[in-house]
């Protein structure tokens, strides 16, 4: 958080969803302290995995769960009680494509009943306006909206998200969700291809009339790294990127928030992922697996739980993923012994184990791996060469194209 | 791209009637024993002085009208709470946590 006036309230540093850190990492004392001693404060609610875009940097695992396993609407209504007796204050309603869920609107009945804050996070383009208002009568909370670009790049925006006309369906769905009064946030996950957009994306925010705005940096895990090479900005366009924000939420204070993702590559420590495995945020897939952090699956050796199979509190406490690395305990050295040890938690635990075949490892992304130069070496590397096509994220399909024609990129920031 | 709303930041003074929006939940957790503000995908942890204030929040009293009744209920001058109470209404308004 930017703003250091007097303060009587205190931001708890554990709102993330779609495993993006909001805010920065807090001092160790102050962490102690934090509302998810005991208990998740959020959960993210993976309702489907099906998704009409084909965006290259794609949050999802790699392997996607198919339709057939969702879990049925009283399965995540139960979820929801669950989470509200466990002592969850927030639900980040997500995907995949929520609204495809054709009982969307009964799942945020029974959470909203529950004294659930609920948020949903959507790619818009295939929302209904009736579905909207059917959602805000069944208690709905907030909405967020992913672009991929301003709508006068909308080619640009389509072309990234794989998606016709989707730029100018989002626009639309974000001005129902304002004359609905419900209040918005705009999702930009930012690469090499908008970077130099960033302000612009942040005037349209404004302009959608938006009271919160993600300046996302891609985050290069999963399918985000296979597409790497195309994604990766340079430190330069990170940078400007960076001053860019700093001097817009002086300029919008108190009209915009602005919250911003960094990179970790060109990040100076590790991200505490998930503010901590198994702290302060607890993620349910599609089929009902339930997950320190959305990518956790890709950690080999790890064993889930289902809420079919137990209930979440239970799951939470005593569950054996949960258990793994929660605390400090799994720690070895450099992260044992360094006094940063409670503020970002060694970092992520899936890219150490991407990286280096453990995931008890230092995270690549903090300087005291031995493997960090080389690590982020790549994006140096990798930023200053032409950007490759993307691999597009396509349901069911093994054998990704390549986009039928390609927008030329700007060259400059 | 579509033309620039203005809007403008709320400044908050002693004629300001401050309101929480409906989006806005100030919420009594009872498991944990404390106050919480649920805000979009933002979560923060109110002391009691900012739950007291926030109680009030009507849109129907003033920020004036508020020192008022803080500083009869903690019989200290009212010019000294109005101060504090506009500080913090300002920070929650840049928040988004109240509306002017």
């Amino acid at each position: 958080m930017s703003d250091n006036a007097p303060t009587h309230v205190k931001n708890v540093p554990v709102t993330l969803d779609a495993g993006e850190l909001r805010t920065e990492a807090k001092q160790a004392d102050e962490a102690d302290d934090v509302a998810c001693a005991r208990a998740p404060i959020g959960l993210l609610a993976e309702l489907t995995h099906r998704c009409p875009l084909q965006c290259p940097y794609c949050s999802n695992p790699l392997e996607l769960e198919r339709a057939n396993t969702e879990l049925t609407t009283e399965d995540w209504q139960k979820v929801m009680r669950e989470a509200a007796a466990l002592g969850i204050l927030q639900i980040h309603l997500s995907g995949g494509e929520p609204t495809l869920r054709r009982d969307l609107v009964d799942i945020v009945k029974t959470a909203s009943e529950c004294g659930l804050y609920t948020n949903l996070i959507t790619a818009a383009v295939t929302m209904k306006r009736d579905q909207l208002e059917q959602l805000k009568e069944a208690g709905l909370d907030h909405v967020q909206i992913s672009i991929q670009d301003v709508d006068t790049a909308a080619e640009n925006a389509d072309r990234i998200a794989g998606y016709k006309g989707g730029s100018e369906k989002k626009k639309i769905v974000a001005g129902w969700v304002r004359e609905l009064g419900l209040p918005l946030t705009i999702n930009a996950p930012i690469h090499r291809h908008n970077v130099y957009n960033v302000e612009n994306i942040i005037n349209y925010a404004v302009a959608l009339d938006a009271g919160r705005v993600e300046i996302a940096h891609v985050q290069y895990y999963a399918w985000a790294l296979k597409n790497r090479a195309a994604l990766m900005p340079t430190r330069e366009q990170f940078n400007e990127a960076a001053k860019i924000v700093e001097r817009k939420r002086e300029e919008l204070k108190g009209v915009l928030v602005i919250d911003a993702v960094v990179p970790d590559y060109y990040a100076k420590y590790p991200k505490p992922c998930m503010g901590g495995w198994g702290r302060g945020i607890i993620n349910v897939t599609p089929s009902g697996q339930v997950l320190p952090c959305h990518a956790a699956e890709s950690i080999k050796g790890l064993e889930f739980d289902s809420v079919r199979d137990k209930p979440l509190g239970e799951i939470w406490l005593f569950g054996s993923a949960f258990q793994k690395y929660r605390g400090t305990d799994w720690m070895k050295e450099p992260c044992r012994s360094c006094p940063r040890r409670e503020i970002d938690y060694g970092g992520c635990r899936c890219q150490a184990f991407a990286l280096t075949g453990d995931a008890a490892n230092t995270d690549p992304a903090c300087s005291l791996s031995p493997l960090h130069e080389q690590w982020a070496n790549v994006a140096e590397v990798e930023s200053h060469q032409p950007s490759p096509d993307f691999v597009y994220r396509r349901m069911g399909g093994s054998a990704p194209k390549t986009p039928a024609q390609k927008t030329p990129e700007p060259s400059d920031a | 791209m579509a033309d620039a709303v203005p809007r403008t930041r709320a400044i908050i003074d002693a004629a300001t009637r401050p309101v929480i929006p409906p989006y806005i939940k100030l919420r009594h957790d009872e498991g944990r024993g404390r106050w919480h503000i649920l805000a979009p995908e933002r979560i923060f942890e109110p002391d009691d002085t900012a739950v007291e204030v926030l109680k009030l929040c009507d849109g129907e009293r003033s920020v004036g009208d508020i020192a008022n009744v803080l500083a009869k209920e903690y019989n200290a001058p009212q010019e000294e709470i109005l101060g504090d109470i506009s500080a913090m209404l300002q920070d929650l308004a840049d928040k988004g946590v109240v509306k002017a």
